[in-house]
């Protein structure tokens, strides 16, 4: 059985959650097996799950687990997997799976692969790729406990609809109290957070200050991207720190990834190079980035942002 | 208060990353190691704080080989009051954590601090696996932590935004970026560093659950098309028909 944790999001399914329900399909038929989705919290749209690949959703509306706490849910995974007989449990990669993965690992006594990047192979034993190295290299690691756990970065698989909707059925648990209490969560509302947009626009400290980001956004906002920032932009407040990519920033695999601006620093392309198309704008022709995009356009971004900014509105407006 | 800090050795940021023996073995040749940067930069910082401002000491913890006592050593000289290497290779975060869990379990700690992760296998796991082993609460990705007695209010990083929560020591925390600023070690405390106690301990046996059996270097296969940069029309229809992103 392939247990996979679908979180909602105010009774929603985000993209990245049917991504590892499809993840956790792929990996059931690998083992000939059944693909069991466990969501917290009543949804109408549990059912839904059953479209991306679940043989059976499980739900469970303890009141114990209304807010996320790594121990509550460890707890509740836990139990639901040995209820299951759960031999691969799936989890995405972001703040909730960082936080239980390991728990659960060291819980069950199991191996673990946290930002898995590809669907396991199972020819010549479990094997499953992930990147190492802050994005430098890539290292296939090989599981052979009886329970495997994985964390799935986002964007490495599509979600797809293969199936239809199945009735959820609910699951008591026996969850003890959570030591810790949520007070408040703050979040940016209306753009897609960075680990999960697939369109990125990042700029760096050739953007010269923090009052002529109106370009960036509005570059963004033409194609629905999501805006971040190299490093210094953050340590000098001209951005949110939440922006900072890279290294030691957030690290993002996005389908596109615009770098206006920036040198490209190993430190910085060591969180965004898994990015399947980069465009590059800079005006000095050396800049390292060149060597690590798909499309380079050298030139002062000031001039070529507008005009790109102006393409794409004809762009758009010719494809509505 | 009583805090532990766990570090880990990682190359060094800048590092070129090269595998050997048929890519099954990292190439440690000509790579420089440090103290991995969210286990110094903010970790170990923002725990010397907390003692500064409420009593107490700071102990580091490294899992590792004796080679490891030069980055432990530095820990010492930015103001941990000691150290104790677990002697043996970190060959998997469960080893490890198993490991720091079996040390920390009778010395009562009030924080277990962590990194984020480590820059090498970027695994983020040891936290969560040591505060599993404890029963304790575990608060990941900590950009700010606030003492009130035995009461911490801490910020969180999530999706888009930040979580705020509460909790009371004993609790595992792991420190990402924004929680404290970065300590150069200076003279004096490079030399105290040397009359600090290092102890080092056998390790406990536990076996790995997962092990790497193949690396690759990231193929940096791009090749990049120039386009005018007049001509941005150009690059909206390349990235519309040829590389179908918009
Ligand atoms: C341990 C460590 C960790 C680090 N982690 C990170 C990290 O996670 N993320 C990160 O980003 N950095 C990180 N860094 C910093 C990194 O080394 C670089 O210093 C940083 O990425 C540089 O940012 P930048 O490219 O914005 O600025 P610069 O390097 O100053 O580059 C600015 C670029 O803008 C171009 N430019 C200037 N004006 C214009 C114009 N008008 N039009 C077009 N182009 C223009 C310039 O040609 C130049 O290439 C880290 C460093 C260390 C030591
Ligand atoms: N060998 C080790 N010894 C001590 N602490 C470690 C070791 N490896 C990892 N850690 C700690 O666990 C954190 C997360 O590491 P990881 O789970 O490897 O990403 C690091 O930031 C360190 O604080």
């Amino acid at each position: 059985m392939v247990l996979v944790l679908a979180e909602q999001n105010a009774g929603k399914f985000k993209k990245a959650t049917l991504e590892v329900v499809t993840y956790g399909r792929k990996v059931a038929d690998l083992l000939s097996c059944e693909c069991t989705a466990l969501v917290i919290g009543e949804t109408d749209a549990a059912a839904t799950l059953g479209q991306y690949g679940a043989n059976k959703v499980l739900t469970t509306a303890d009141a114990a687990l209304e807010n996320f706490d790594s121990q509550t849910y460890t707890s509740a995974l836990g139990q639901v997997a040995e209820k299951v007989g759960a031999k691969v449990i799936i989890i995405g990669h972001n703040s909730t799976g960082k936080s239980i993965v390991g728990r659960l690992a060291a819980r069950m006594d199991a191996g673990v692969i946290s930002g898995a990047k590809s669907i396991p192979s199972v020819s010549n034993g479990f094997v499953v790729e992930k990147n190492v190295f802050s994005g430098k290299g890539i290292a296939s690691f090989t599981l052979d406990t009886e329970v495997k756990i994985i964390s799935v970065m986002g964007n490495s698989i599509q979600p797809e609809i293969i199936g239809s909707d199945v009735s959820p059925e609910s699951v008591s648990l026996q969850i003890e109290d959570s030591k810790v209490t949520v007070k408040e969560r703050k979040t940016v509302s209306g753009t897609v957070p960075l680990p999960e947009a697939e369109l990125v626009v990042s700029a760096g400290r050739g953007m010269g200050g923090p009052d002529k980001w109106g370009i960036i956004e509005e570059l963004a906002e033409n194609i629905g991207a999501t805006t971040a920032c190299s490093r210094p932009v953050a340590d000098t407040g001209w951005r949110p720190h939440h922006e900072h990519v890279g290294q030691t920033g957030v690290a993002i695999r996005p389908n596109l990834y615009f770098a206006i601006g920036i040198s490209g620093a190993i430190q910085h392309l060591a969180g965004v190079s898994s990015s399947k198309v980069i465009v590059v704008i800079n005006k000095d022709p050396e800049a390292p980035f060149f060597k690590n995009a798909d499309y380079g356009i050298v030139g002062d971004l000031f001039d070529v942002v507008p005009r790109l900014n102006a393409a794409l509105k004809e762009f758009k407006a010719n494809n509505n | 208060m009583k805090i532990l800090v766990c570090v880990s050795k990682t190359p060094e940021t800048t590092a070129n990353i090269n595998f050997v023996n048929n890519n099954t073995e990292f190439d440690t040749n000509g790579v420089s190691f440090i103290m991995n940067p969210y286990d110094e930069w903010y970790a170990l910082v923002r725990a010397l704080e907390i003692t500064e401002a409420n009593g107490g000491d700071v102990t580091l913890i490294n899992v590792g080989p004796a080679a490891n006592d030069a980055v432990i050593k530095k820990g010492l000289a930015i103001g941990a009051k000691e150290a104790v290497r677990i002697d043996a290779e970190p060959t998997s975060a469960l080893f490890v954590a198993k490991q720091i869990a079996a040390y920390a379990k009778s010395q009562n700690f009030d924080i277990i601090f962590t990194g984020k992760e480590s820059i090498d296998y970027n695994g983020s796991l040891v936290g969560g696996m040591i505060a599993e082993l404890l029963s304790l609460p575990y608060i990941s990705y900590a950009t700010t932590l606030e003492l009130n007695g035995n009461a911490a209010t801490l910020n969180r990083d999530i999706e888009g935004g930040t979580e705020v929560v509460e909790v009371q020591t004993p609790f595992v925390v792991s420190a990402a970026k924004g929680m404290a600023e970065q300590r150069i070690p200076n003279m004096r405390g490079i030399m105290m560093a040397k009359k600090k106690p290092l102890a080092v301990v056998a390790a406990e046996a536990a076996d790995d659950k997962e092990k790497v059996t193949e690396y690759k270097v990231v193929p940096k296969d791009r090749s990049i098309k120039m386009i005018d940069p007049e001509n941005m029309k150009e690059l909206v229809r390349m990235l519309h028909e040829e590389s179908k992103v918009i």
